[in-house]
């Protein structure tokens, strides 16, 4: 058989590839992050100035602001509106909570199909599973070098 | 009979004809700029089935279905089906031909299976083993996303060289003899390993396999571009297409003005959002329809069909492995 | 004026992230990890409950915050019951976060099915 006219060394046709690949709008897209990320953490500070006025105490109230942000997150991501707030948004609507509760509630919609078991049951930490075992073992770190150290 | 022609290509002396076309679309295509090319389109994209992957099935099998009303043939007439998809072991086209009741020959290319059932299609006619032989493929988007990438509801932002998995089917009646447009020549791919690993950027990984096909042929048959009204791709999208002229560029060859990529054809970038474009074995077949119209009415007298796919799985691109390309050449003719 | 510092700060943390997808190509998931990680970190150190004093929600809503909570949970916990706080405290912590978004994606799984794009 003829020779590979085509192939080319991996550098060369990465830069080409590089060429010809339209950058994402770096701006606009931190823009938006920005903006997006910033409500979402006003709607934090809010529900906690509220439950100070009540008098809750600062741990608790902190647990409490995040639970209605992933509730309300999950149902925004059941109704469909999140892909489409994430899609406008990027990293504003991915680092906040509420993007944590999005990551768990999208292959539970996505994966019910499957069963409850073998599939939701199974894919339901498809994404957000990493985070909680590196959180975890990061959690183990600190404590034990705190126990150390202090 | 088929005739050896240079080292990749076969001719065919008296052309395999294509006696019937078909073409089956979803939401976005409907929405596209080819809207009118394509014989059914629904605003359904579960086609009234409870899944996305039965769906997709349902498409391809109304695809069959189509295309063999229009050509005025009833199913036991086949001798052959060969059809792919994008799901897992190829699922899809297994229950969609599952109805037929036709020796069925399952087959995956990645988005170049069009192609490659076309190709498989005309040597079994060429080689006798029928007088009809049905060839489709289908993909569905929301089924490829939640197979190769993340589930629907997941906020993320796709790269801009990412392209969209085409929803939808099309399928290709061949036939012995008739008075239809005609395959008269087939360049199969080799595949070609660009060392590529981003799957949102798989029109950089198809590029080398579309230039490489297309060179071929016109070594092979000792032609250039100038010999064909179109030479048509599969689903380069803008960023493929791009490095596909330079590519050829540096061989010395300018397509450029005779090129058309099937998945910059099937979205309006602007206004659907679709990135680099559209991609998925349901994209070359549902544009066929719209070529083979050109075909029909002698716009088009000769034209090079090259479908492309990029060969890897969720397994393979965990491990950092490059994407290989493929793509499979068709000459087509129409006998005016 | 805690409204602007948590705008701020928090919109702030998200244009890392989304420096870190434009320019890397790190996953979405991958981004969680990393900032959870380095919230947990940074939280191990003392030096965010700065960034919490000073932007409240702000710091707290996006991902290092839950990072920061988990070092918290497991400093409090070593300091009340020894080493082995050290592997109970953090998920103690997490509890809740963790378990609302169990409980509610479950529920709305129940109730909703993905929709087409």
């Amino acid at each position: 058989m003829g020779k590979r006219d085509i192939l080319k060394p991996k550098d060369e046709y990465e830069k080409m590839v590089k060429a010809a690949s339209p950058k994402s709008p770096l701006f606009k897209n931190c823009l938006r992050a920005f903006v997006s990320g910033g409500i979402i953490c006003c709607i934090g500070q809010f529900l906690m100035n509220v439950f100070s006025t009540f008098g809750v105490v600062t741990e608790s109230r902190n647990m409490l602001v995040s639970i209605i942000l992933i509730g309300v997150a999950s149902l925004l991501t059941g109704l469909g509106f999140y892909s489409k707030i994430g899609k406008f948004c990027g990293a504003g609507s991915i680092v906040p909570i509420t993007g944590f509760s999005n990551s768990v509630t999208a292959p539970a919609v996505e994966f019910k199909k499957e069963g409850f078991v073998l599939g939701l049951g199974a894919k339901i930490f498809t994404v957000a599973g990493p985070v909680i075992l590196y959180g975890t073992l990061s959690s183990i770190l600190v404590g034990i070098i705190y126990y150390f150290v202090r | 009979m088929a005739e050896k022609t240079g080292l990749y290509s076969v001719k065919f002396k008296e052309g395999i004809n294509i006696k019937s076309v078909s073409s089956i679309g979803g939401t976005k295509e409907a929405e596209g700029p080819l809207s009118k090319a394509f014989d059914i389109t629904t605003n359904d994209n579960l086609y009234g089935e409870k899944s996305w992957e039965k769906a997709e099935a349902k498409f391809l099998k109304k695809a069959f279905d189509t295309a063999l009303e229009k050509g005025t043939l009833p199913p036991k007439k086949l001798s052959y089906v060969l059809a792919g998809d994008l799901q897992n072991q190829t699922a899809a086209s297994c229950y969609a031909a599952e109805g037929l009741h036709i020796p069925f020959f399952g087959l995956y290319g990645a988005c170049s299976t069009f192609g490659e059932s076309l190709s498989l299609g005309a040597a079994l006619i060429d080689g006798g083993w029928g007088n009809y032989v049905l060839c489709g493929a289908s993909s569905h988007f929301c089924a490829a996303e939640k197979q190769f990438r993340f589930p629907l509801e997941l906020g993320s932002q796709r790269p801009q060289t990412a392209t969209t998995t085409v929803t939808g089917a099309g399928a290709a009646v061949l036939s012995k003899e008739g008075s239809e447009p005609v395959i008269t020549a087939v360049t199969t791919g080799r595949i070609v390993d660009l060392s590529i690993t981003d799957a949102n950027n798989m029109g950089a990984a198809m590029a080398g396999a579309a230039a490489e096909v297309i060179l071929n042929h016109f070594k092979d048959f000792g032609t250039t571009a100038e010999d064909y009204d179109r030479i048509f791709t599969g689903d380069l999208g803008y960023v493929g297409s791009e490095l596909l002229y330079e590519l050829l560029y540096e061989k010395g060859c300018d397509i450029k003005a005779k090129h058309r990529d099937c998945g910059i054809m099937i979205y309006d970038r602007d206004k659907q959002d679709t990135h680099s474009g559209g991609s998925g074995c349901a994209c070359s077949a549902m544009v066929f329809s719209h070529i083979f119209k050109k075909l029909l009415t002698g716009e088009y007298k000769k034209i090079l069909f090259a479908p492309t796919g990029a060969l890897m799985n969720t397994t393979s691109v965990s491990q950092g492995q490059n994407i290989m390309g493929i793509s499979h050449l068709l000459k087509i003719e129409s006998r005016g | 004026m805690d409204y602007i510092k948590a705008f701020a700060v928090g919109g702030g943390i998200c244009i890392l992230g989304q420096l870190l997808i434009d320019l890397t190509k790190l996953t979405s998931a991958r981004i969680l990890v990393l900032f959870v990680v380095c919230g947990c970190l940074l939280g191990g150190l003392g030096w965010y409950d700065k960034l919490v004093d000073f932007a409240g929600a702000g710091a707290t809503v996006p991902l290092p915050g839950f990072g920061n909570a988990l070092a918290k949970g497991v400093k409090s916990e070593v300091d009340m019951k020894g080493f082995s706080g050290a592997f109970t405290g953090g998920l103690k912590s997490a509890s809740a976060g963790i378990t609302a978004a169990i409980v509610f994606a479950f529920l709305t799984a129940l109730i909703f099915n993905p929709k087409e794009k």
